[in-house]
């Protein structure tokens, strides 16, 4: 089966979380879905348009957004919440704590424009720590997908669960590369590439970018295998001890710090299970800046090339 | 579903009954907030025996009138009125913040029959009462929401958040009550950071306001009543209560606001208490 093609077509991923509101919308009465004032750069507006009964434009109160959908959802209904990462999260973790995941309601996070690759909009923007302080809440599902694709299955699995789910996705443009195919079930890792001498783990834009280095790192006679882990949580313990096992090295790559995201939950699992060499690559404990996305993964290393370094750098 | 009572000498005994078994439960537990809890006594026990519909043999009943509240400390008076009401076994209220107990120190919403919402940081219940009765107005359901905040709580952001929210929903279905008692864990709300003028500020928010004086049943049940009437706006009926009210020692004083009683403060005001009762008891219909 192919689960992944080489595509031409680029989407941003926040498009896939667009398009599954509208399937979810058709199909389901009781999803409601709501925004901070930013409805059409998270495609919630094309919800909005189509049901508007079940649209609840809040304004900048991401707060509020976050009680205002544990009340919705307390009434047996299936809600989400989309913003800006660095605001909701960000702005809103203690109401996501007790409001959201204490009451153990269905509410699901959606954020958009997450990552380096936000771009021009600068370091207050870059949404790059919501991995660490999402993963440490008990009763959330914490999802990353790699395209738009893969978000719009995310989406679609998010609403099917009872409890809550955050859902990071992307401001930028990247290759739809993954198929109707391709298999997605929450906490089950996708393997898109086989290798034998290291592993890399990512997820969200860098997942591709694993993809072209793995092709490159080919021709020098390195092995990599390129594993999706849209999943941060629950973490699937047993692809990352599998594949630590089978390639001895270890490299997590992540638009997100290396303190507290993937490279963290990746750790936790080998230093318990089956320690071995392993490299967390990320943005290394500081805030970035201004610049287009292209740029900002290029000198963050987090393009194809840069992730190439740093693998070549790591099994030395 | 629950018979309304309207006898007003009938809720003050309730009233009466449910401040002995506060505190009764915040000595046994040790710790927990006195003078908030018992200063509700009245209000809790004109919504749970006259105001909301509810049936405790059903909590999960579609239909039923919601209650949300959002200043999860003074939860000692809500446990002791769902008690009371039926909910649960009126014994398990010794169990109060023990391990194992359903009664957890600040509410938590699935462990014990009757409770709406987990609580305890300030600020977020009004927003999810907001979020029920949004989905209330749009299915043209019956139930309405009622809320309960505190004044101390009206210094975070998010209550005001939420107050303009639900004025531009026009929820006519929703009211807050606000235990207007004057104190915060630090002092006097007026000292520590002025709420005033509260009624000119929810008038302003777009809100139908009413004040009450927060013991006189009637005058709560009247409110509730009024606020069913406003169908374009939301109502908060800013109650004016004292805190530790009917227990003598405790009246008015913020240092009550966090303590538990010790057996020889429990002697002395269940004694008062029982006072009261008899003073409730001998008056003419």
């Amino acid at each position: 089966m192919n689960l992944i093609t080489n595509p031409e077509l680029k989407k941003p991923s926040r498009d896939g979380f667009g398009k599954a509101l509208l399937e979810l919308g058709e199909k389901n009465p009781d999803v409601w879905v709501l925004t901070a004032d930013v409805s059409e750069s998270t495609r919630t507006h094309l919800f909005a348009e189509k049901f508007p009964q079940r649209f609840v434009q809040v304004g900048v109160a991401e707060q509020n957004m976050a009680g205002i959908a544990s009340g919705i959802a307390a009434c047996g209904k299936t809600v989400f919440i989309s913003a800006y990462g660095v605001f909701s999260p960000g702005r809103n973790w203690d109401q996501l704590r007790v409001s959201i995941c204490y009451n153990d309601v269905n509410v699901n996070l959606h954020a958009s424009h997450t990552g380096l690759t936000v771009g021009p909009d600068g370091a207050s923007h870059q949404a790059l720590e919501d991995l660490s302080i999402t993963r440490c809440l008990p009763n959330l599902i914490v999802m990353s997908p790699a395209d738009m694709e893969e978000t719009r299955k995310a989406v679609h699995a998010a609403a099917a669960t009872k409890t809550p789910c955050y859902i990071r996705t992307s401001r930028e443009k990247t290759p739809v590369f993954t198929t109707e195919a391709t298999p997605f079930e929450i906490g089950k890792a996708n393997v898109y590439h086989e290798g034998k001498d290291v592993a890399i783990f990512a997820h969200g834009i860098p997942v591709y970018e694993s993809l072209k280095a793995a092709e490159s790192l080919k021709k020098k006679g390195i092995d990599a295998a390129v594993i999706d882990c849209h999943t941060i949580k629950p973490i699937d313990k047993d692809t990352i001890v599998k594949y630590a096992k089978q390639c001895g090295h270890v490299v997590t790559v992540e638009e997100h710090q290396i303190n507290g995201g993937l490279g963290s939950a990746v750790a936790e699992v080998l230093a318990e299970n089956y320690p071995c060499p392993m490299k967390r690559h990320g943005v290394y404990d500081t805030f970035c800046e201004s610049g287009s996305a292209r740029e900002l993964l290029k000198k963050y290393m987090l393009d194809a090339e840069g992730i190439e370094k740093v693998v070549e750098k790591a099994i030395l | 579903m629950m018979k309304r009572i309207t006898n007003i000498k009938k809720l003050n005994l309730i009233a009466n009954t449910i401040r002995q078994d506060v505190v009764k439960m915040l000595y046994e537990a040790k710790s927990g907030h006195s003078a908030g809890s018992i200063g509700l006594a009245d209000i809790y026990t004109a919504l749970y025996f006259s105001v909301l519909y509810h049936d405790p043999q059903k909590p999960d009943w579609p239909d039923r009138d919601r209650h949300v509240l959002s200043n999860g400390h003074v939860c000692p008076v809500l446990y002791a009125t769902l008690a009371n009401a039926g909910y649960f076994p009126k014994k398990e209220l010794m169990t109060l913040r023990k391990l194992g107990s359903r009664l957890q120190g600040h509410p938590h919403r699935g462990t014990l029959p009757g409770i709406e919402n987990s609580s305890g940081p300030l600020g977020q219940g009004l927003s999810q009462a907001v979020g029920m009765a949004l989905v209330a107005k749009a299915e043209q359901k019956k139930w309405r929401v009622y809320c309960m905040v505190s004044d101390g709580e009206q210094q975070e952001g998010q209550i005001w958040e939420a107050a303009m929210l639900a004025a531009k929903y026009k929820l006519g279905n929703l009211t807050v009550i606000m235990d207007r008692n004057n104190i915060q864990i630090d002092g006097y709300t007026e000292e520590v950071v002025p709420l005033e003028p509260l009624t000119e500020k929810y008038r302003a928010f777009g809100w139908h306001v009413i004040d009450v004086d927060g013991h006189n049943i009637k005058q709560i049940i009247d409110a509730c009543n009024e606020s069913r009437a406003v169908y374009e706006r939301p109502t908060i009926i800013i109650a004016h209560t004292i805190p530790g009210k009917a227990v003598s020692f405790m009246e008015h004083r913020f240092e009550w606001h966090g303590k538990p009683p010790s057996k020889e403060d429990m002697d002395k005001a269940l004694a008062e208490l029982e006072n009261v009762r008899k003073l409730i008891e001998e008056e003419e219909i």
